[in-house]
């Protein structure tokens, strides 16, 4: 490890001791008799239903455990008796806010199986519209980040320009929210016309609508009070939960998939930068998810200048059978590494398919993360892990 | 402090896994990614050494496959005719396997971005393995998920109560036996779309 990685760990882990030493004091001054808060399953702050029992010691959380299961729809099952095409259309309803981004990992497993690889012109729209998900879920994120924490402005703004980026989507796909666009091989169809000078005008639209959250909402005091030093995550136990995504490198670990990991898709086309943040509290999480949206805008800029000409589809097969074999591929979603790890056995639809969600691996640390913290906090720390409940149960 | 491995390749080090995992490793297949199956007594302390030796720190997931095919088949008989004999001899995946149920993971060096699925079988007459909760902390949800969908026991882990369904559910849904009840019931009218259509544009399937 080198010098940076051990100074950074320090850091985390003093906020860390330093907290804990906090509780630690209060606790043995006021002894109090427990009780058992439950917030949920429908709570605005659960960002759909799950439900979160907490044991209290006055306001400390002494025990957290988020109890899943009110969305659990049983895709991987579902998965076994379809068709490859068919289950495009299951996935895009995991994570629903970036539901293109889901698409993407499943066919590039069925592909990669195949032996397939789509046309360079294909990769990078798919690409394109793998980065607008981005930007219309992390958008999302931001403002219901200020509705956690009392502000309602931001949202009002996370909405409007959030419609722009859905309504390109919906004008490349045809659908705004489960744009089942994504093929073996390809894409369904071409851009429409007129759509790159549009999205061109939208990613101006967005990186203001950065700069706005930043103002609004990064330099609040009160924002800034609430998240700083709250819900420390170090960088090993991040590691060892699985985390993924900004909540990864908002504890230091500069990893990103688009950039580590070679995939046939046209990131390596354009020039962006991997954000990481060295506290792993709730406000680097936030600011992480900030910077990438902007880094995304910057990538669609790019991107769009660059579209190759050429087919959007690969010569595949009327009637798709994937050849035997195993294959896992992941991509880096708006909520973290998602990943399929796709069993064939030859026929017209998969034998297993094994989800791998972010938001699965992301919350299955809050009973670490909540233990010692006050019930406020709860709330920013849910929110700044960032869930989407269809991701956790899937 | 990290390495873009844009230039490498993702295995760097299949000899140096094989080489420390020694004894305790039973078949490995290497592919794009690196397979890697070990003896059911030597899984956590496999895991464990690929974390404390190996350095993969990242944990991404665990889950479990029923390698026997579904005597149901796709869900697409019909309910009214007596069920089709099917063929359901068991045939493990990449790396071999000698049970019905393999539990598999998959674990990163989040420093080189090497990556290796590891496998392990599970013996068919205690369907349990050791619990790796104490070697990777985030494997405690997937343990408990397994369990659930598959029924197989993970020795040592501290509460393996369901996730999803109610406690008193009966049967492992992710099992191979376990019939997708919506499909017994009504018959799935999705096959008639996949037959092929002469001249149509057949490359979807499905309603479209």
């Amino acid at each position: 490890m080198s010098l940076t990685d051990r100074v950074l760990g320090d850091r985390q882990r003093l906020a860390y001791i330093a907290s804990q030493a906090a509780d630690a004091r209060l606790n043995v001054e006021l002894e109090t008799e427990g009780m058992t808060l439950n917030i949920g399953p429908q709570h605005p702050a659960t960002h759909g239903t799950l439900r979160i029992i907490a044991r209290l010691d006055g306001e400390q959380v002494v025990w957290a455990e988020p109890s899943c299961g009110y969305m659990h729809r049983g895709y991987e099952k579902l998965a076994e008796v379809r068709t490859y095409p068919q289950v495009t259309s299951l996935v895009n309803r995991i994570d629903w806010l970036g539901s293109f981004a889901n698409e993407v990992p499943f066919i590039l497993a069925a592909e990669k199986l195949m032996e397939v690889e789509a046309p360079p012109r294909a990769q990078h729209i798919r690409t394109i519209l793998f980065e607008l998900s981005r930007i219309a879920n992390v958008s999302l994120f931001l403002g219901d980040l200020g509705v956690q924490m009392g502000a309602i402005t931001p949202v009002f703004f996370a909405f409007r320009d959030r419609e722009y980026v859905l309504n390109l989507i919906e004008g490349a796909t045809g659908g705004r929210f489960h744009p089942n666009f994504d093929r073996i091989g390809g894409l369904k169809d071409d851009l429409p016309k007129g759509w790159i000078a549009e999205t061109k005008a939208v990613m101006k639209k967005l990186r203001n609508f950065c700069d706005q959250i930043e103002d609004l909402l990064f330099g609040n005091e009160i924002f800034q009070s609430r998240t700083r030093g709250i819900g420390v995550i170090p960088r090993d136990i991040a590691l060892q939960y699985g985390l993924s995504g900004a909540n990864l490198r908002a504890s230091g670990v500069d990893w990103d998939l688009r950039r580590d990991h070679p995939l046939p898709m046209a990131w390596n086309k354009a020039d962006w930068k991997v954000w990481t943040h060295p506290d792993g509290d709730s406000f680097a999480r936030c600011w992480v998810r900030l910077q990438e949206t902007r880094e995304s805008t910057r990538i669609v800029d790019q991107l769009l200048d660059t579209i190759p000409s050429g087919p959007i589809m690969a010569k595949v097969p009327k009637i798709i059978k994937v050849p035997e074999g195993e294959a896992w591929v992941s991509t880096e979603n708006p909520l973290g590494e998602m990943g399929y790890y796709v069993v064939s056995r030859g026929e017209l639809g998969p034998f297993r398919v094994k989800i791998r969600s972010a938001s699965f691996n992301n919350i299955s640390v809050a009973p670490w993360a909540l233990r010692g913290v006050y019930v406020p906090d709860i709330i920013t720390i849910l929110a700044s892990l960032y869930f989407i409940l269809g991701d956790i149960d899937r | 402090m990290s390495t873009t491995s844009e230039t490498q390749p993702r295995i760097t080090s299949v000899a140096e896994v094989k080489a420390t995992l020694g004894d305790r490793l039973v078949d490995s297949f290497h592919k794009d990614d690196l397979w890697l199956r070990v003896r059911t007594d030597a899984w956590k302390s496999s895991m464990r050494t690929l974390r404390d030796t190996l350095g993969f720190h990242y944990f991404c997931f665990l889950s479990a496959i029923d390698w026997m095919p579904s005597p149901y088949g796709r869900g697409e008989d019909d309910p009214t005719e007596p069920p089709p004999e099917r063929d359901t001899t068991i045939r493990q995946g990449y790396a071999g396997g000698a049970t019905r149920m393999q539990v598999f993971a998959r674990v990163t060096n989040p420093v080189t971005h090497v990556s290796v699925i590891i496998k392990v079988d599970v013996p068919d007459d205690s369907l349990a393995i050791e619990s790796i909760h104490d070697v990777y902390a985030g494997a405690n949800w997937h343990e408990r998920e397994t369990h659930e969908m598959f029924g197989i026991g993970f020795d040592g882990h501290p509460d393996l109560r369901n996730m999803y369904l109610p406690m008193d559910f009966e049967g492992f849904p992710l099992r191979k036996d376990f019939p997708l009840l919506a499909r017994m019931v009504k018959p799935w009218p999705g096959i008639v779309d996949v037959e092929p259509l002469p001249g149509g544009d057949g490359d979807e399937g499905g309603d479209e």
